[in-house]
């Protein structure tokens, strides 16, 4: 039994990812728990690379650690009130989330590793992005460009909203 | 011997149900936000799992991961506008104070 280089490389970033994952929502500092979620993010994009999918890793951290958490940043130090103390929830609640999220795991873990799933046909060797254009700004079955012209109308009405909701009045 | 597809699973269904834990018990909007990016963030990850593992010629999974990082920014963008809204007008966004539209 060897160990290879990527394996080595999932099992650190399947370690990061779950631990810093269960910290971001369990720690009370929210500025802390911003600074968690990062961790998680470049993780993924750890993982998207380790996929060979250089693209979309590179997409994961120019939106979400470039421009998303920014944005958390931003907002927590705006709307932080320091002399606040978080208010506790009650305990029972508390032992009433952790018990429903537990069991959630355990059915979800539990279904996955019963289920079969096709014969892997994992292929090395990266995407090309020639590949991703041409899927994506392509017309003919199997290509993407209706989603992405819906997205980019999303992407303006959000912007147009965005302004309207946090403008001064 | 490669990592199996399993692995990957095990690896997004924590993610997710950590999510779901801080989304069922943080008290502040913006610590539900980041729950929520928590939880879109693991069905990324499968959709590209599945996309690589199991049907490498195709490329759903990929376009999928793609446009829900999108979508799941634009969320981010009008979600943290509607907050800094309400922080300007009751200067708290603590989920237990918002309550003028629950009668």
């Amino acid at each position: 039994m060897d160990i290879t280089f990527q394996q080595v490389v999932f099992w650190v970033l399947a370690v990061i990812i779950s631990v810093f994952s269960v910290m971001t929502v369990v720690s009370s500092r929210i500025l802390r728990s911003a600074t968690y979620l990062i961790f998680v993010l470049f993780g993924t994009a750890g993982l998207y690379f380790l996929l060979n999918y250089s693209f979309l890793g590179a997409v994961q951290l120019m939106i979400y650690a470039g421009g998303i958490v920014v944005l958390y940043v931003f907002s927590i130090l705006l709307t932080s009130s320091e002399s606040r103390k978080p208010d506790k929830l009650l305990k029972k609640k508390m032992f009433a989330a952790l018990v429903a999220s537990l069991a959630g795991l355990g059915l979800c873990l539990f279904v996955t590793l019963k289920h079969t799933f096709l014969p892997s046909r994992f292929q090395e060797g990266e995407l090309p992005v020639k590949e991703i254009g041409h899927a994506l700004l392509g017309m003919d079955k199997y290509q993407f460009l209706l989603p992405f012209e819906a997205i980019s109308i999303l992407l303006l009405a959000c912007i147009i909203g965005g302004i309207l909701i946090a403008r001064k009045r | 011997m490669g990592i199996q597809v399993e692995y990957y699973l095990i690896v997004s269904t924590i993610m997710l149900f950590a999510g779901i834990y801080g989304f069922l018990t943080r008290r502040n909007l913006l610590a539900m936000l980041i729950s929520v990016e928590l939880i879109l963030n693991s069905a990324d990850i499968n959709f590209a799992v599945f996309n690589r593992y199991l049907f490498p010629d195709k490329l759903e999974g990929f376009f999928f991961t793609l446009f829900s990082i999108g979508i799941s920014a634009a969320e981010t963008a009008v979600a943290i506008a509607i907050i800094i809204n309400i922080y300007r007008n009751i200067q708290n966004i603590q989920v237990k104070d918002i309550d003028k539209m629950k009668h």
